[in-house]
C-alpha cells in the first residue's frame, strides 16, 4: 500500500490536515509539539486506498529530540511526502522542504494557513514557487477544509525533481533567492491580538495575565465539575440508580459473596455509592459520578487554553523558575497535561531535547502532579472535610514538586538545554476542534478507565474475602501506622493505588479517618507508585534503569513527605 | 584600534553589534553572527535566526529569563544564554 507522510515544521497544522484527509480524529492544538508519536489513517487515492501518517513536526532532518528522531525514522518508510508548510513564514519552512527534496522522495507541498496571508500582508506567487521547487504547491486551510480537495487531486502528481544535496549555507542561500522571487510583504498595523500577544510575554502584565488565566481556569473547572455532580450525576445516581440497586440487593438476598461483589455493603437501606464498593455501585459511581464531571471540565478548559495559543507564552513566563528545577519553560506543558492524566504527559516529554530533562520531568510528573481522576476524588473526599484540607494537599504537592525538582537539578548528571520555541499567534479557539478534542479525550478516559476500575474493585473484594489484605496490613503496619499515622488497613488503598488512584482514595472513605489522616493518605497516595498505565509508559520512555531510579525516588519522597505531614497535622 | 560606530555619530552609518540579550526591548536590528556550536546554530537557523535577518526584540523576562523576538512575522522565545550568543547590529534610530 502506498504510504503518504505528512511532514512539516511544528505547529503548521499537520494534524488538522490529517483529520481532513483521513477522517481520523487527531488531537489538534495551537502549540508546537502536539503530536509526539505518529498517527495512522487511510485515504482514497483514485481507486486505491493509501495509508497516511501524521508525523511529528520537525524543523530540519537533523533531529534534536526524540519526537524529531521519530519523524526521521518514518521518512525512510514513506512513498510520498505531503510537506505541510506555513504560508505566513514560508522562508523558514522552506529549509525542511529543500532537505526533503534532496532526499529524492516524491512530494507535494501544502501551503497551509493560506487564509492568514491576506490580513498578515503576505503575497506569494504560487506559479513561480511551483516552478522553482519543481513540485505541486497547493494552498490549503486545514481548519476549514479549503484546498483539501485540490491537495488530494494533486497527490498522484507528486514527483521528485532530483535536487542535488547541498550544505546548510547553500540551502539558506537558495531559499533567499526563492523568497526574493515569490514573496512580497506589505506593511500593516498591529491587531488587538498582537497587542495582547506582546502583553502576555511582558514580565508584569504577563504575570498578571498568567495568574488570571490559571485562577479563572481553576474556578471554571470547579464550577463545571461541581455543577455536573450536584445537578446531573448525583440526582441520576440517587433517584434513578439507587432504587434499581436496592431491588437487586433484595434479589441477591441482602448479603453474601455475590451480593458483596455486585452491590457491595449496604447499611440500613441507604446506599453510599462511594463506600459500598460493589461493581454496580462504587464501580460505576467512581468513574461516572465523581471523575467524569471533572474530566469533562478539565479537558474543556485545557482544550481552550491549548487552542488559543496561550501555553507557549506561559512557557516563556515560567522559564526562569523551571530552570531551577533543571527544566526549561516548555516543560510546563507536559506538567499541565499531567493534571489531566500522567500518561500523555510523560509521552509529551519526548519533545524535550535531553535525557536528563526527560528524566526529571517524568519523575516530577509521576510523583507530584495528581491526575484529574485523583483530583476529583480529593475534592469529593477531602473537600467534604473543608477546603482548607484540600489546600494543604495541593500546597504539599506543589512544595514537593519544587523541592524535589531542585534536588534533582543538583544531583542528576547531564545537561539541560535552553528554551527555544516558536510562539504561535493568538487565535480564537475553533469550537469544533475544541469539542472534538474534548470528546476524544473523554472517550479514551471512559474506554480505558472503566474496565480497570471495575477490575480493581473486583480484586479488592476478592482479596478481602481471601484475607490477603489482612496479611499485608499486619506486615506493613510499622510503616503505615508508625510512620504515617494511618490505620494499618490503609495499606490496602496504597496497594490498589497501583491499579487506579481514584478507586484507592475511595478505599480510605470507610476507614473513619481524621481530617489530618485523610490529608496524609491523599498525599502519600498521590506520590507513591504511579498507576499501572503510568508505570508502563515510564518503563517504555525512560528504560528499566531510570524507571527504577524514579520509583526509588518516589518511595523515599512519599514516605518522607507523609511522615512530616503526620508530625505536623 | 579605531572604533567605528556609535548610533549618534552621523559620519558613521552603523552601530556596534550587541548581543540579543543586550538589545533593548522594542529595538530592531540585523543578525550579524551566531557565536555558538554547530548544533545551536542549526536550531536557531531553523527558527529563521540567520545572519542578515531583520529582527525586533519584543520583550525580555527579568532575572536572565528568555528573550522574545519577532522574526519574519513569527514570535520566537530564546533562552538567555543562547540570546547572549546571537550578535545583532541595532538599527539606527532616526
Amino acid at each position: 500500500m502506498t504510504r503518504i507522510l505528512l511532514m512539516g515544521n511544528p505547529n503548521v497544522g499537520k494534524s488538522a490536515l490529517f483529520s481532513r484527509l483521513t477522517g481520523v480524529q487527531a488531537i489538534v492544538s495551537n502549540y508546537p509539539g502536539t503530536t509526539i508519536n505518529y498517527t495512522r489513517g487511510y485515504m482514497k487515492l483514485g481507486e486505491e486506498t493509501a495509508e497516511v501518517i501524521d508525523v511529528p513536526g520537525t524543523y530540519t532532518l537533523e533531529p534534536t529530540s526524540e519526537a524529531e528522531e521519530i519523524a526521521l525514522r518514518l521518512l525512510d518508510s514513506g512513498d510520498i511526502v505531503i510537506n505541510v508548510a506555513n504560508a505566513i513564514n514560508l522562508e523558514r519552512n522552506l529549509y525542511l522542504t529543500l532537505q526533503l527534496l534532496e532526499r529524492g522522495i516524491p512530494m507535494v507541498v501544502a501551503l497551509n494557513l493560506w487564509d492568514d496571508t491576506r490580513h498578515r500582508g503576505v503575497d506569494i506567487d504560487l506559479e513561480k514557487l511551483r516552478g522553482l521547487l519543481g513540485v505541486p504547491v497547493i494552498p490549503t486551510v486545514a481548519l476549514t477544509g479549503e484546498g483539501v480537495k485540490e491537495l488530494v487531486e494533486n497527490v498522484p502528481r507528486a514527483i521528485s525533481p532530483h535536487r542535488p544535496p547541498g550544505t546548510r549555507d547553500q540551502r539558506w542561500a537558495n531559499i533567499g533567492k526563492i523568497i526574493e522571487q515569490v514573496q512580497r510583504i506589505s506593511h500593516r498595523h498591529h491587531t488587538w491580538r498582537e497587542r495582547l500577544a506582546d502583553a502576555s510575554v511582558n514580565q508584569v502584565s504577563g504575570g498578571l495575565i498568567a495568574l488570571a488565566a490559571l485562577a479563572s481556569s481553576f474556578f471554571v473547572i470547579r464550577f463545571i465539575g461541581e455543577g455536573l455532580i450536584n445537578y446531573v450525576l448525583d440526582p441520576l445516581f440517587n433517584n434513578l440508580w439507587a432504587p434499581v440497586i436496592l431491588k437487586l440487593s433484595q434479589l441477591l438476598g441482602g448479603g453474601g459473596f455475590l451480593h458483596d461483589i455486585v452491590v457491595g455493603k449496604i447499611a440500613g437501606g441507604e446506599i453510599n455509592f462511594l463506600q459500598s464498593f460493589g461493581l454496580l455501585t462504587s464501580g460505576l459511581y467512581v468513574p461516572l459520578g465523581v471523575v467524569l464531571p471533572y474530566i469533562v471540565a478539565f479537558y474543556l478548559v485545557l482544550g481552550i487554553l491549548e487552542d488559543t495559543g496561550y501555553l507557549p507564552r506561559l512557557a516563556v513566563l515560567m522559564d526562569t523558575i523551571l530552570h531551577r528545577l533543571g527544566l526549561h519553560g516548555y516543560t510546563i506543558i507536559p506538567n499541565l497535561l499531567g493534571l489531566g492524566c500522567n500518561v500523555p504527559a510523560i509521552l509529551a516529554t519526548r519533545i524535550l531535547e535531553s535525557k536528563r530533562e526527560r528524566f526529571i520531568a517524568a519523575t516530577l510528573i509521576s510523583i507530584a502532579v495528581p491526575c484529574a481522576a485523583l483530583q476529583a476524588m480529593i475534592f469529593g473526599l477531602v473537600g467534604a472535610r473543608g477546603l482548607e484540607y484540600v489546600a494543604i494537599v495541593y500546597g504539599t504537592l506543589f512544595a514537593v514538586w519544587i523541592i524535589l525538582g531542585i534536588i534533582l537539578n543538583h544531583t542528576v548528571k547531564g545537561f539541560s538545554p535552553e528554551l527555544l520555541i516558536e510562539i504561535p499567534p493568538y487565535r480564537l479557539p475553533p469550537w469544533r476542534a475544541v469539542l472534538q478534542k474534548l470528546w476524544l479525550r473523554t472517550y479514551s478516559f471512559l474506554a480505558e478507565a472503566i474496565p480497570i476500575i471495575l477490575g480493581a474493585i473486583l480484586a479488592v473484594n476478592i482479596l478481602y474475602i481471601l484475607g490477603v489484605f489482612n496479611a499485608i496490613a499486619n506486615f506493613t503496619a510499622p510503616v503505615v501506622t508508625g510512620l504515617l499515622g494511618l490505620p494499618k488497613e490503609a495499606v490496602t488503598a496504597l496497594v490498589i493505588g497501583f491499579l487506579r488512584k481514584d478507586v484507592a482514595l475511595g478505599m480510605l472513605a470507610p476507614l473513619a479517618l481524621t481530617s489530618g489522616q485523610l490529608v496524609v493518605g491523599s498525599v502519600v497516595l498521590a506520590m507513591l507508585f504511579p498507576c499501572v498505565a503510568t508505570f508502563v509508559v515510564m518503563l517504555r520512555e525512560l528504560g528499566v534503569v531510570n524507571m527504577l531510579k524514579a520509583v526509588g525516588i518516589m518511595i523515599v519522597a512519599a514516605l518522607v513527605t507523609g511522615g512530616i505531614l503526620n508530625l505536623i497535622l | 584600534m579605531h572604533r567605528f560606530g556609535g548610533r549618534f555619530k552621523d559620519n558613521k552609518p552603523e552601530a556596534d553589534p550587541v548581543t540579543l540579550a543586550q538589545l533593548k526591548s522594542g529595538q530592531s536590528g540585523t543578525v550579524v553572527d551566531i557565536q555558538g556550536g554547530h548544533r545551536m546554530t542549526d536550531r536557531l537557523n531553523a527558527l529563521g535566526i540567520i545572519p542578515g535577518k531583520k529582527i525586533t526584540k519584543a520583550s525580555a523576562m527579568l532575572m536572565r529569563g528568555p528573550v522574545t523576538i519577532e522574526v519574519d512575522r513569527v514570535e520566537v522565545a530564546i533562552g538567555f544564554g543562547m540570546a547572549s550568543k546571537v550578535m545583532v547590529r541595532p538599527d539606527r534610530v532616526p
